[in-house]
């Protein structure tokens, strides 16, 4: 194990799959924040945060989350760092084949922007809801019949990008940046553990493009709804 | 139609004595070159003019000249064996370049491929890899009948498009992270699609890949770069299947 560990492939393996484990919760991620512009009373996001937040499956994933996400980063540093080291003398005339914005050369920088942003929105909303519970409101929301309290998440998140166009902007930026870190990785993923060959390969390519556009413009839709709208 | 004529060119490239000494770039002027002649004949005119002149040559790696022997080398203008598809540098000609144009030539750079001389690279590390497992060591026989073995022609062919490789190292060279994966995932799979080489599949994936990350090449990034630098075009579907190998061989351990 400490050798496949120490491998090429096996560092890779790791990137993979919890690269794959961060595209589902971001897809899941996705979809309940998607409630933010189908409901401007906002009841149906915060019935859906307060599931998120009391459901005991949701508790044990949270951690394991955060365990993705630290050895995604600490990994990917490692890798490239690494990966600079076996090319001592770097090339006077440049590379030609590939053009220096090609995602797949620039998964550190899209990463670590992303990290950037993962930072302020972290502290932004996951920060206040769960430690400081900062600007945080109850609501009633009735729920098969039953009138049930709970947190007005809507409130936080939906002020934020009423009151500042700037933080829609840097949302809307984090979403475009996330999808091309995703345009490479989700193919590139599958590919590392062995799930390509000459058939699948444009499929995978082709489904890594369409998957990055719904990341990257269904995340955008949200701040842009609130600046559009209000 | 005659071969036009390039009146001049400006070729700047990689001086270096030996492996201890610091290299420099060092810019020539050359007159009258034919469109026609390949690239290395323009090297030898070059070297002709150096000679002549009192100069040390430039020392370039070449032996066939019909591109299968995977001698030459060379990074002309930001590619792999330059700017054409599907060819070594010995393949590559003159009419690719224009008038007045400055040819930047340098040796193939990776930390596991030392440059020896000017532009020749100690290209040992293939070997290296090679010898740790990219061969058939069990009893096969000798030349069965044909179709006594059948093979797939699918598997067949994909077989032999991995064996194309010719070691060439245009692939460590172009990829961002001096990555061997496609040069020994060719070696694994021309063996794993036979039923010859699946005999010994799992042990020599470990093998090459652990020669391979011992002698300091980087790991794959998935760019795809290298196979667009290969001259005989070798798919990266091969670094899937390795690492598929890989993977099980580590599993069954
Ligand atoms: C939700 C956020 C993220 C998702 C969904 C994600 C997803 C992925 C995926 C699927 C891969 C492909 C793995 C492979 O090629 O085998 C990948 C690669 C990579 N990720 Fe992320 N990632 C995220 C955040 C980050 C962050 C925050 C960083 C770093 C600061 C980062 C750095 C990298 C790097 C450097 C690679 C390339 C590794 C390589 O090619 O060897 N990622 N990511």
């Amino acid at each position: 194990m400490s050798s496949f560990m120490k491998s090429s492939i096996g560092k890779k393996f790791f990137m993979s799959v919890t690269g794959l484990f961060l595209i589902t919760f971001i897809c899941v991620h996705l979809s309940l924040n998607l409630l933010l512009i189908f409901d401007d009373s906002g009841d149906l996001f915060n019935m859906a945060a307060h599931f998120m937040a009391t459901n005991p499956a949701i508790k044990i994933m949270e951690p394991v989350l955060a365990l993705g996400f630290l050895v995604h980063i600490i990994w990917s540093f490692v890798i490239t760092l690494e990966n600079r080291k076996a090319r001592p003398i770097s090339y006077n005339s440049g590379d030609k084949v590939l053009s220096p914005i090609a995602p797949s050369k620039n998964m550190l920088i899209l990463g670590g922007l992303v990290l950037a942003f993962l930072v302020m929105h972290i502290a932004q909303f996951w920060w206040k809801f769960k430690i400081t519970h900062e600007g945080l409101t109850a609501v009633h929301v009735m729920q098969s019949g039953v009138s049930v309290e709970m947190e007005n998440a809507y409130a936080v998140v939906a002020g934020l990008f009423k009151s500042s166009a700037l933080y829609c902007i840097i949302y809307i930026v984090a979403s475009g940046l996330l999808g091309l870190h995703i345009s490479h990785g989700f193919w590139s993923a599958l590919h590392t553990i062995g799930w390509n060959n000459q058939i699948w390969r444009k499929r995978l390519e082709v489904a890594a493009r369409i998957l990055a556009w719904v990341i990257a413009v269904g995340f955008a839709i949200i701040p842009l709804y609130f600046m559009i709208k209000f | 139609m005659a071969d036009k004529i390039l009146n001049k060119l400006y070729i700047k490239i990689w001086r270096q004595k030996n492996s201890k000494s610091q290299g420099a770039f060092e810019t020539y002027e050359l007159e009258n070159v034919s469109q026609g002649s390949s690239f290395l004949e323009m090297l030898d005119i070059l070297n002709d003019q150096l000679i002549r002149e009192g100069n040390d040559p430039v020392a370039f790696d070449h032996d066939c000249r019909e591109g299968i022997c995977g001698m030459c080398s060379l990074y002309i203008n930001g590619e792999a064996h330059g700017p054409d598809t599907e060819i070594t540098t010995c393949q590559l000609h003159m009419r690719k370049f224009n008038e007045g144009e400055t040819i930047t030539i340098e040796p193939w750079r990776a930390g596991a491929f030392p440059v020896i001389k000017d532009l020749i690279v100690n290209r040992n590390a293939f070997e290296e890899i090679q010898q740790a497992g990219g061969y058939v060591s069990v009893g096969t026989g000798g030349v069965p009948d044909g179709n006594a073995i059948p093979i797939g022609q699918d598997d067949a062919e994909e077989a032999m498009d991995a064996a194309a490789c010719i070691g060439c190292g245009a692939c460590v060279a172009t990829c961002k992270n001096s990555s061997a994966m496609l040069f020994v995932s060719a070696k694994v799979s021309q063996f794993a699609k036979l039923p010859q080489g699946k005999v010994e599949g799992k042990r020599r994936a470990k093998a090459m890949v652990s020669k391979m990350d011992e002698l300091g090449f980087g790991g794959c990034t998935n760019t795809g770069a290298c196979e667009i630098a290969c001259p005989k075009a070798i798919s990266i579907s091969n670094i899937a299947r390795l690492n598929r190998e890989y993977l099980c061989a580590k599993l069954a351990d």
